[in-house]
């Protein structure tokens, strides 16, 4: 088998809904996510842009098998070749499959780092541990601290230490590099870069289209809870001709970079931000019953 | 109008976070604050703002101190807009909160009627941000401080965002200070870019952040 080109995670026509109960007690269902695949290989990062309640949090919940009880979900995934059943989700994650969350919030706020890092009770990983903090510039005083007591820094180091102490194949880090500039999140970023060049597959989540561009060699453009496209980071260059859908387009022409370009509606001016996504088109909903 | 003198910041008796910070903005300019994460950019904001006191320095409007009471001339939009809205208000209470406001400024923010009646964690960032700004769309402000204020939103509401405040501001000659890591966009949006490691002469470690 060839290692590079192996599908990590294959996942297909995923649709997440919410139930919920109406004030009448009545039964409703929210869908939040009707039709979305994507696939990452060994070696690659995939990066997923999208705004905020595009979907791009949930599927990385969706795969980690972490949604809320009400969460109903369809489709088809799979991790290397083998479907990830329910079961399959709750052996792997922590394991294989590493997930790195936006904040220190996600941690133990009464928990040594160091602890939480190693996972399972008692000294076994500590040699582990103790690598994965030399390998991210973390002191060894630093397993003794809570995570209320780190800096910002410390605190993406620690969560990435997770992913190394168990040497996941795949790690999934969803918005990892909140609020730094360029510079600071491409250096934070070059840790996934090399867990990627040693074999192992990486989903970076993000809204930063910037971002992505920099570090990721294919990316998926999220609009509420589709994919719209999947493109080669490639695709995104020069004039962005090689990008298909127009939203993908809208997007590219949009960064002060490229022209801080939007389009107008000819019916009521409104700018192409305001626009919905409409199959293979986007258009103004002005001319809707509600506007 | 608006004149930064020789001022310093910092927590207790903790490291300088600013120091020996001068400039001024005219009216009706654009002004672009430039500089990378830990310069102390948006510890600025809050002193420009008048939400904190500098340790040293003051900040004059017209040559006196910021008035405490009533509308506030200089207004302050951050990044995180749903840190800035009540969760327990909905939309229309928050976004007229200052008062009624110019019917075509709501319009052309992209802002629907239908949102109104809706709680903050009913919309999505970029849609609760045209909110934020729109509310200080007003005659009262004179200089809006955007403190990466389109930095956790996506290149298009980024854009549309921009698009209607430098129409506002062009319009009714109001001051903008934009601050920013973006240096793309500061060349999109001001007039005159400041670089703030050049402004602030601390001592930054970045090696935390």
């Amino acid at each position: 088998m060839n290692d590079e080109k192996e599908a990590l995670l294959d996942v297909r026509n995923l649709r997440v809904s919410f139930e919920s109960y109406d004030a009448r007690l009545e039964k409703v269902a929210f869908t939040a996510i009707s039709d979305l695949g994507v696939m990452v290989n060994r070696g690659e990062i995939l990066a997923v842009v999208g705004s905020s309640g595009s979907g791009k949090s949930l599927l990385a919940h969706a795969v980690m098998g972490i949604l809320p009880e009400n969460a109903r979900t369809g489709g088809e995934m799979y991790y290397r070749g083998k479907p990830l059943t329910v079961r399959e989700k709750a052996r792997l994650r922590g394991r294989e499959i590493a997930f790195i969350p936006q904040s220190v919030a996600f941690l133990d706020p009464l928990m040594r780092v160091g602890e939480q890092v190693r996972g399972v009770p008692g000294d076994s990983l500590r040699t582990k541990q103790r690598e994965a903090f030399a390998h991210f510039d973390l002191k060894n005083e630093t397993e003794k601290l809570y995570p209320f007591q780190l800096s910002g820094g410390m605190a993406r180091r620690v969560l990435l230490s997770t992913a190394y102490v168990v040497d996941a194949e795949l790690i999934i880090a969803d918005e990892p590099t909140p609020g730094l500039d360029l510079e600071l999140a491409l250096e934070a970023l070059k840790d996934f870069r090399a867990m990627a060049d040693r074999g192992k597959g990486v989903i970076l989540i993000t809204h930063d289209i910037d971002l992505a561009l920099h570090v990721a060699d294919t990316i998926s453009i999220f609009y509420d809870g589709r994919v719209v496209e999947t493109a080669d980071t490639d695709a995104f260059g020069g004039d962005g001709s090689g990008l298909r859908h127009p939203y993908s387009r809208a997007l590219f022409g949009a960064l002060p970079q490229n022209g801080f370009r939007l389009d107008r509606c000819p019916e009521c001016d409104g700018s192409s931000a305001t626009w919905i996504v409409d199959g293979k088109a986007m258009r103004c909903c002005c001319g809707d019953a509600r506007g | 109008m608006l004149e930064v003198d020789n001022i310093g910041f910092r927590y207790g008796d903790g490291p300088w976070i600013l120091k020996n910070v001068s400039f001024s903005v005219e009216e009706g300019e654009r002004i672009a604050l430039l500089g990378p994460s830990g310069y102390g950019k948006s510890t600025l904001a809050k002193v420009i703002a008048g939400y904190v006191e500098p340790a040293e320095g003051k900040v004059l409007w017209n040559g006196k101190p910021l008035p405490r009471k009533g509308y506030c001339p200089v207004q302050l939009i951050y990044q995180h807009p749903e840190q800035a809205l009540d969760p327990r208000w909905k939309m229309e209470k928050s976004l007229f909160e200052a008062g009624p406001l110019d019917a075509e400024v709501v319009k052309a923010m992209g802002i629907r009627p239908m949102w109104f009646d809706r709680w903050p964690v009913e919309l999505s960032g970029g849609e609760l941000q045209r909110f934020c700004v729109a509310r200080a769309m007003r005659r009262e402000t004179r200089l809006l401080i955007a403190d990466e204020m389109t930095t956790m939103l996506d290149a298009l509401n980024q854009a549309h965002i921009w698009n209607v405040v430098l129409g506002y501001a062009r319009r009714h000659r109001m001051a903008l200070v934009a601050i920013t890591h973006n240096k793309a966009l500061a060349e999109r949006v001001a007039e005159r870019i400041v670089n703030v490691p050049e402004l602030n002469r601390v001592k930054v470690d970045r090696s935390d952040l």
